[in-house]
C-alpha cells in the first residue's frame, strides 16, 4: 500500500507537467495531450482518496471511470477541431489561431 | 350634487312638494331648451316658454287648490352639501303663501309672455328674450318655494342677473346698457346686507333652514340682538330688490327695457321677492327687537310718499307707472311693519297690485307700442283708436286709486285701516296722502294719455289680439280678485296666507272703507280738474322749487353719482392700471427675468454638468473597455494563463479564509 501524500505528490507533479504542456506548447495536438495528462492527474487523486477513505460505494473510482469516459470524447472533438483547424489554416499552431481576437 | 334622498319634511305630502318642484324645474327647463334650440324653431321658440309657463300656472292652481280645501301646509328638502356642521338643502316649503305667489308669479309671466309676442314680433334677439324670459320666472318660483335661505338666495342672484340682462335687452343705445347696469349694481348694494343677514341668521339657528330660524326666533334660542341684526340686514336685501328708499333709483331707469319685462319686474318677480322675502321671514321680524319693524316702518312710509310724489310729475308713462310700483311696494311693507296684524293685508295687496300692475304696464306698453313714444306730452286721444287698451287701463287705474269694488280697494283699505287700528298713526297718514296722490297721478296718466286731442305724429291703431288677449284677462283679475279678501266674503285670501295658527281677518269698517274712497275720489277729483283740457305747461309745474326738487329726483341720483359713482369710478380703475403695470406686470416681467436668468443657469449646469456626466460615462466605458481589450488577445494559452491564475487565487483564497 503505498501511502497517500506520495501519490498526492505524484498527482501535483504531474498536473504541473499538464500545465506546463498547455500553456506552453505551440503544437494544438500537443496542449491535448497535455489536458490528458492533467486529467489523468486528476484521475490519480480520485482514485487515491477513494482507496484512502476506504469507501464502500468506491465514488472516487468509479468517478476516475467517468473521467476517462468523458476525457476520450473531448479528445475526440478536440482532434476533430484541430484537424478542421489545420484544414483551413494549413497550420496547428495556437499562436496563429487568434480568431477570437478583439 | 343631490345626495341621499332624505326626506326631512315634517308633514309628509311629497304631491304637493314634487309638483312644487316641477314648478321651478320647467321654466329652468325651458331656458335651456329655448337658448339651445330656440332659433331652429317657428316662432323663435317663444312656444316653449309659453307652454312651460302655461303648464306651471295649471299645476301651481292645483297647489292652490290643495290650499283652497283647507289642505296643511308641507315641507321636503334633500341635502344638498355639508361644511363643517352647516348642512345645506335644497328643499320646498309649500304653504298658502307659496301657493299664492306660485298662481301670481306663473299667471303674470304668462300673460307677459304670450303678449311678447305681438310686442316683441320682429326683434333681432327675440329667442332670447323669451329664454330669458323663462329664467327670470325660474328664478323666482325658487325664491318662492325654497325652504333655506340659501336656495333662495341663488334664485335672488339669479333674478339679479336676468333683470339685468332684460333691461338691457336693447343694449344698442347707451341709456339702457346704462340701466341694467345701475339696477344690477344698486341692488346689488342691497344684497351684500342680505348675504350678511343670511350668514348671521344661519349662525344663530345652526342651519338655514327657514322653518327651523323661524322657530328660534320665536322661542328666543337665539339672542334678540342677533335676530334683530338678522331681520334688518335681510331687509337690506328687500330694500334693494324691492326699491325701497335709498335704493329706489334702479327702478325708474329699468324702464329702459322692453314693457313686458317692465310689467314681468314690478308685478310678478324682481321687486315681489322684497316684499316675498319680508313675508317669508315675517317670524324673524316680529320676534326682533321693535327697531326691525320700526325701521321698517320709516322706509316704508318715506318711500311711498317720495314715490307718490315723484309720480306726479313724470311725462314718460313708464316712469309714472315704476314709481306707483315704488310706492305701491312701499305700502306692502308699510302693511308688513304693523306686526302680525299687518301680515295678511300687507301680502294681500302683493297679490292684487300684481294683477292690476301687471296690467297697467302690459296696456302702457300697448300704448307705446301704437304711439312709438313713452311721453304722455305726445299722447293724447287715444281713447277713440285703441278702444280695449283704453279700457283695460281705466280698469288698471281705478284698481290702483283704490275704487271699490276693484282689487286695489280691498288690499289698500285693509292696510290703511290696520294701520289705524294698530295705532300707528304716522304709517296712517302717510298711507291716506299717498292713496290721494296715487289717485290723482292714475287721473293724469289718463286724461293725458287717452283724452283729448292726439298730439303725435303717428297713425296708432288697437294692438294684435296676442296682445289685448293678456290685457282682457288681467283687466277681469283685478276687477274680481279683491273680493278674494273682501270681509263680507269671508276673506278667504287671510285662511291661505295669514300669521300664526289662527286666521284672524279683521272686521271692516265701513267708516275706514269711507275714508279711503273720500281720499281716492279726493285725488281724481283733483287730477280731473287740473288735466281735464290739455295744457302746454304741465299744472303741477307750478309747484314751482318744489317741482325742480321732484325734477331732479330729490337729487339723490346726482348724490350717487357725484357723491359715490364718480369718486370711485376713475380712483378704482386708476389704482387697478396702477397695480396692473406695476405690481402686476411687475411681478410678471420678474418672473419671466428669473425665469430666463435660471434656465441660463439650467443650459450650464445641463451642458456641463449633465452632458458632461453622460459623456464622461460614454468616454469612461471607452477607456476601460479599450484597455481590457487586450486581454482579448484570441490567444488561447493567454487565456488559459488567466484561467489558471485565477483558479490558483481562489484556490489560496479559499483555503486561506
Amino acid at each position: 500500500m503505498i501511502r497517500l501524500p506520495f501519490l498526492l505528490f505524484f498527482s501535483a507533479v504531474l498536473f504541473s507537467a499538464g500545465i506546463y504542456g498547455v500553456l506552453a506548447r505551440r503544437n494544438a495536438v500537443l496542449v491535448l495531450m497535455s489536458i490528458e495528462l492533467m486529467l489523468n492527474a486528476v484521475n490519480v487523486n480520485l482514485v487515491a482518496f477513494g482507496s484512502f477513505l476506504q469507501d464502500a460505494a468506491l465514488t472516487g473510482q468509479v468517478f476516475a471511470l467517468f473521467v476517462i469516459t468523458v476525457a476520450a470524447a473531448e479528445v475526440g472533438i478536440g482532434l476533430a477541431i484541430v484537424i478542421l483547424i489545420y484544414r483551413n489554416r494549413e497550420t496547428i499552431n495556437v499562436d496563429e489561431v487568434n480568431l477570437l481576437r478583439w | 350634487m343631490v345626495g341621499a334622498q332624505e326626506v326631512t319634511g315634517a308633514i309628509a305630502d311629497p304631491g304637493l312638494t314634487s309638483l312644487a318642484w316641477i314648478v321651478v324645474l320647467l321654466p329652468l327647463v325651458s331656458f335651456f331648451l329655448i337658448t339651445f334650440f330656440g332659433k331652429r324653431l317657428p316662432a323663435g321658440g317663444a312656444w316653449i316658454g309659453i307652454g312651460a309657463m302655461a303648464l306651471c300656472l295649471a299645476i301651481s292652481l292645483g297647489i292652490l287648490l290643495h290650499f283652497v280645501q283647507g289642505g296643511e301646509a308641507s315641507e321636503a328638502s334633500v341635502s344638498w352639501f355639508r361644511i363643517g356642521p352647516l348642512e345645506f338643502e335644497l328643499g320646498q316649503l309649500v304653504d298658502g303663501l307659496t301657493a299664492v305667489m306660485l298662481v301670481v308669479v306663473t299667471l303674470v309671466s304668462l300673460c307677459v309672455q304670450v303678449y311678447s309676442l305681438g310686442y316683441m314680433h320682429g326683434d333681432a334677439r327675440f329667442t332670447w328674450f323669451y329664454a330669458v324670459l323663462s329664467l327670470f320666472t325660474g328664478a323666482m318660483l325658487d325664491v318662492v318655494v325654497a325652504n333655506n335661505l340659501f336656495q333662495l338666495l341663488v334664485g335672488w342672484e339669479l333674478m339679479g342677473i336676468s333683470s339685468y340682462l332684460l333691461i338691457g335687452h336693447w343694449w344698442e343705445e347707451k341709456e339702457n346698457s346704462n340701466a341694467a347696469i345701475k339696477a344690477f349694481i344698486t341692488t346689488r348694494v342691497g344684497d351684500v346686507p342680505f348675504m350678511f343677514g343670511i350668514f348671521v341668521l344661519t349662525v344663530a339657528a345652526g342651519t338655514s333652514n327657514i322653518g327651523r330660524i323661524s322657530e328660534v326666533a320665536e322661542t328666543g334660542e337665539a339672542s334678540t340682538l342677533l335676530i334683530t341684526a338678522g331681520a334688518l340686514l335681510l331687509f337690506g336685501g328687500a330694500i334693494g330688490k324691492s326699491a325701497q328708499v335709498p335704493l329706489h333709483v334702479w327702478l325708474p331707469d329699468a324702464m329702459a327695457g322692453p314693457t313686458p319685462v317692465s310689467a314681468l319686474i314690478h308685478a310678478a318677480t324682481m321687486v315681489a321677492a322684497g316684499v316675498y322675502l319680508v313675508g317669508r321671514m315675517f317670524t324673524v321680524f316680529v320676534h326682533a327687537g321693535d327697531v326691525a319693524l320700526d325701521t321698517v316702518a320709516i322706509v316704508a312710509s318715506v318711500t311711498m310718499l317720495i314715490a307718490a310724489l315723484l309720480a306726479m310729475i313724470q311725462d314718460d308713462i313708464k316712469r309714472v307707472l315704476a314709481y306707483s310700483t315704488v310706492s305701491q311696494l312701499a305700502y306692502m311693507v308699510a302693511g308688513l311693519s304693523l306686526g302680525e296684524a299687518g301680515y295678511t293685508p300687507g301680502l294681500f295687496h302683493l297679490f292684487t297690485h300684481a294683477f292690476f300692475k301687471a296690467l297697467l304696464f302690459l296696456a302702457a306698453g300697448s300704448v307705446i307700442h301704437a304711439a312709438h313714444t313713452n311721453n304722455m306730452s305726445e299722447m293724447g286721444g287715444l281713447r277713440k283708436m285703441m278702444p280695449l287698451t283704453f279700457v283695460t287701463f281705466s280698469i288698471g287705474s281705478a284698481a290702483l286709486s283704490g275704487i271699490p269694488p276693484l282689487a286695489g280697494f280691498w288690499s289698500k283699505d285693509e292696510i290703511i285701516s290696520t294701520a289705524f287700528r294698530e295705532g300707528n298713526y304716522f304709517v296712517w297718514a302717510i298711507a291716506l296722502v299717498t292713496a290721494i296722490l296715487t289717485a290723482f297721478y292714475m287721473m293724469r296718466v289718463v286724461l293725458l294719455t287717452f283724452f283729448g286731442a292726439y298730439r303725435g305724429h303717428g297713425h296708432p291703431h288697437e294692438s294684435p289680439p296676442s296682445m289685448t288677449g293678456p290685457l282682457a284677462l288681467l283687466a277681469g283679475l283685478s276687477v274680481v280678485v279683491g273680493f278674494l279678501g273682501a270681509p263680507q266674503l269671508n276673506a278667504v285670501f287671510a285662511d291661505w296666507v295669514h300669521f300664526g295658527e289662527e286666521a284672524h281677518a279683521e272686521p271692516f269698517s265701513y267708516g275706514f272703507a269711507a275714508v279711503s274712497i273720500i281720499g281716492a275720489l279726493l285725488g281724481l277729483l283733483v287730477g280731473y280738474r287740473l288735466y281735464r283740457g290739455w295744457r302746454e305747461r304741465d299744472p303741477v309745474r307750478r309747484l314751482g322749487p318744489f317741482y325742480t326738487l321732484l325734477e331732479r329726483k330729490y337729487y339723490l341720483d346726482d348724490v350717487y353719482l357725484k357723491g359715490i359713482v364718480r369718486p370711485l369710478q376713475y380712483p378704482i380703475p386708476r389704482a387697478v392700471d396702477w397695480t396692473n403695470q406695476r405690481v402686476l406686470d411687475g411681478a410678471v416681467n420678474a418672473a419671466a427675468w428669473a425665469t430666463k436668468k435660471l434656465s441660463l443657469g439650467v443650459d450650464v449646469v445641463d451642458k456641463r454638468a449633465v452632458d458632461g456626466a453622460v459623456n464622461g460615462v460614454a468616454f469612461g466605458a471607452g477607456a476601460t473597455g479599450g484597455l481590457l481589450r487586450y486581454i482579448q488577445s484570441g490567444n488561447v494559452q493567454r487565456y488559459a494563463v488567466f484561467l489558471f491564475v485565477g483558479v490558483a487565487i481562489l484556490a489560496i483564497a479559499i483555503t486561506r479564509f
